[in-house]
């Protein structure tokens, strides 16, 4: 036994300094790289937005003020914007990309999943300006002339649908927000639906479930880890997202109750106003939005793992 | 293989020397004049083959923030520097003023295709919101004859902060008290209403596709894309269409700039003034240790007092008139 690792050792050594421990030094260098990274990002959000925090305190996250004039700033508008706009955006893009994902990955024919997967993906590499261009042309017209006067007809007794028409607002850019969520929901569920195993399915349908029972019941329920991560990426990127947002919001710093209304999101905000903001609270405020956008989207992001740990566990009992 | 490195080489050494040997200046600020402002740089360029000027069109505020940091030559902006803004800089800038411009309304009004006429209160009532519709009786006593149809007014105007935004609101600080004490004139403010648009072209574009709508774009951009704008009652009571003479016409019949050559021009008195007339400005140090720089500038700015405003016409900006242009020459000595 001793002979035997005193043999090893010295070979081991050697292949350790020729590979292996060159390549772990390697790999941690680019792992600590993204510590650093984000260790930047928060300690300049932190310390560029510090005059602005000195200023308002917590009252910022409860204002709605955007005075560039008096100097007065509150992130509530922008905070409710961005919020709203990326839960309207699941509230249309989870059943609609999950429903895809089953079609494709359970009930078409591989020709037809493939092609359409191939589409789908080319979907989400789609710059997101070009989806504000597409709004712009064709969404915000169609919904400023059919879309929202009907919605307003049906349910204009509701305050959510009052209002003046203007097309853009908070439901147009929830729809763009959607569809350029539902790429990424279609392609990640039908990456988790296609590694069920076969067996689930064959044992379903043994027992004489039909092929939608086996799909819901069995299929679906198994795989629901690898949706919600696809349910979650996708509303990374609805909070995140800036440039179609800010095309067909109608960046308007207020809280209105309607949906047609126009209103504004952080990322828009800091895109349309950061370059030539002048003095030093107007920059300041700006930075300290970017640090509430990232704290919304950590809160956010710990909140689903959160769930699907719960999640998990409850399956595991039920299991 | 190597002859292709050592001709590379022997470029790459051409153009830094190049490089050396000219005086290349730096300056960023206003979009409203880059286009005039390119056209001066390049033909000053081609004339003076040792001055390079690069200019960055990144917006009015942009302009003050980098002279400011010290990060260019020298700014550019539509809207005076504040005397706290001078105070910040270092150094403290000089303001040269280079052309007038205008700022118009743009309007889309199914049924009313040319020819709406707003006053200054109108058109602070639609902007803060208190005028909602078209056929409001304040819009139809200035209209008489006009079909205005009875629906909602979207207002659209910018969502940047832009020294357009500061001429239209200090002309409406100017003609509302109410907008004076609730919103105020800067190049961002808190606006009442209406949907934000970033750019005038952003502007411009809502305007042209929504019925019933009504934004605010430069002169020089609607005249470009051939948008119609309303004319404006001006502080004399008469209605004015902007073309360049009548904002020409508003420099001339202003009080006129104050010594540092700041100061607005906007509802100026006389029957042929157009109120939303502005200067735009050059914003130069007072002091530039370079001697190779202050040499170049100095120059550049006298070529352009003299020779570079009879290009103004051909490229739809307005001459400073002749006796200002005098006066803005004598500011060149100043510069140490």
């Amino acid at each position: 036994m001793a002979t035997h690792t005193a043999a090893a050792r010295p070979i081991r050594k050697k292949r350790l300094i020729g590979g292996d421990e060159l390549a772990k030094a390697f790999t941690l260098f680019f792992a600590v790289l993204i510590l650093v990274v984000t260790g930047t990002l928060v300690y300049q959000l932190w310390i560029t937005s510090s005059p602005a925090k000195e200023k308002f305190g917590f009252g910022f996250l409860a204002s709605t003020l955007w005075n560039p004039v008096t100097d007065e700033y509150g992130a509530l508008p922008f905070i409710y914007g961005t919020v709203l706009t990326a839960f309207l955006a699941l509230v249309i893009s989870v059943p609609l990309g999950v429903g895809a994902a089953i079609y494709l990955s359970e009930l078409a024919l591989p020709k037809v999943s493939n092609a359409l997967t191939f589409l789908v993906e080319l979907l989400a590499a789609v710059p997101s300006v070009i989806f504000g261009l597409l709004a712009i042309f064709t969404l915000v017209p169609a919904m400023r002339d059919y879309v929202q006067p009907a919605l307003q007809k049906v349910f204009g007794f509701s305050p959510l649908f009052g209002g003046p028409i203007f097309g853009v607002g908070y439901l147009t850019a929830g729809i763009i927000l959607a569809v350029m969520t539902f790429p990424f929901i279609i392609s990640v569920s039908r990456e988790a639906l296609m590694a069920v195993p076969r067996e689930q399915r064959e044992a379903a349908l043994a027992l004489g479930a039909t092929k939608w029972e086996s799909t819901w019941q069995i299929v679906v329920p198994f795989a629901r880890l690898g949706i919600l991560g696809s349910v979650f990426l996708g509303l990374a990127r609805a909070l995140g997202e800036t440039m179609a947002v800010t095309m067909v919001i109608g960046n308007d710093p207020a809280i209105h109750a309607s949906l047609l209304s126009p209103g504004y999101t952080i990322a828009a905000v800091i895109a349309n106003e950061f370059a030539e903001a002048s003095g030093k609270m107007y920059p300041s405020a700006l930075v300290e939005l970017g640090l509430v956008l990232f704290a919304l989207t950590m809160l956010i992001n710990g909140l689903a793992q959160l769930m699907i740990v719960l999640t998990t566990k409850k399956g595991a009992a039920k299991g | 293989m190597k002859n292709t490195l050592i001709a590379g080489a022997a470029a790459l050494a051409a153009l830094f020397t190049g490089a050396a040997s000219a005086q290349s200046i730096t300056g960023a600020g206003a979009t409203f004049p880059a286009p005039i402002y390119q056209k001066w740089f390049a033909d000053y360029h081609a004339a003076h083959s040792g001055v390079q000027i690069n200019y960055q069109a990144i917006g009015s505020g942009g302009g003050i923030k980098q002279l400011t940091d010290g990060t260019v030559d020298f700014g550019a902006s539509d809207k005076p520097m504040s005397d706290t803004e001078v105070a910040a800089v270092k150094v403290k800038p000089l303001h040269f003023p280079t052309v007038l411009g205008g700022v118009v309304l743009t309007y889309n009004v199914p049924g009313v295709e040319t020819g709406l006429q707003l006053s200054g209160d109108v058109v602070a009532g639609i902007f803060m919101g208190t005028i909602k519709k078209w056929n409001d009786p304040k819009i139809k006593a200035d209209n008489k004859k006009a079909n205005l149809p009875d629906k909602d007014i979207v207002v659209v105007r910018r969502s940047d902060s832009s020294g357009t935004s500061f001429v239209f609101t200090d002309y409406l600080s100017q003609v509302s008290p109410e907008w004076k004490s609730k919103v105020g004139a800067a190049t961002a403010v808190q606006w009442p209403t209406g949907l934000g648009q970033k750019g005038s072209d952003g502007v411009a574009g809502m305007v042209k596709q929504t019925p019933n709508s009504i934004g605010y774009v430069e002169l020089l951009f609607a005249a470009q894309n051939k948008m119609t704008f309303a004319d404006l009652k001006n502080a004399s009571g008469k209605y004015v269409k902007a073309t360049f003479e009548s904002v020409t016409a508003a420099a001339a019949a202003s009080k006129g700039l104050d010594k540092d050559f700041r100061g607005s021009i906007v509802n100026a008195p006389g029957a042929k003034s157009y109120p939303l007339s502005t200067y735009t400005w050059l914003l130069i140090p007072s002091q530039i240790a370079d001697a190779g720089k202050k040499k170049a500038i100095t120059e550049f700015l006298k070529w352009m007092l003299t020779d570079g405003q009879k290009q103004a016409e051909g490229l739809s900006y307005a001459p400073l008139p002749a006796a200002v242009a005098k006066q803005v020459q004598a500011q060149i000595a100043l510069i140490k």
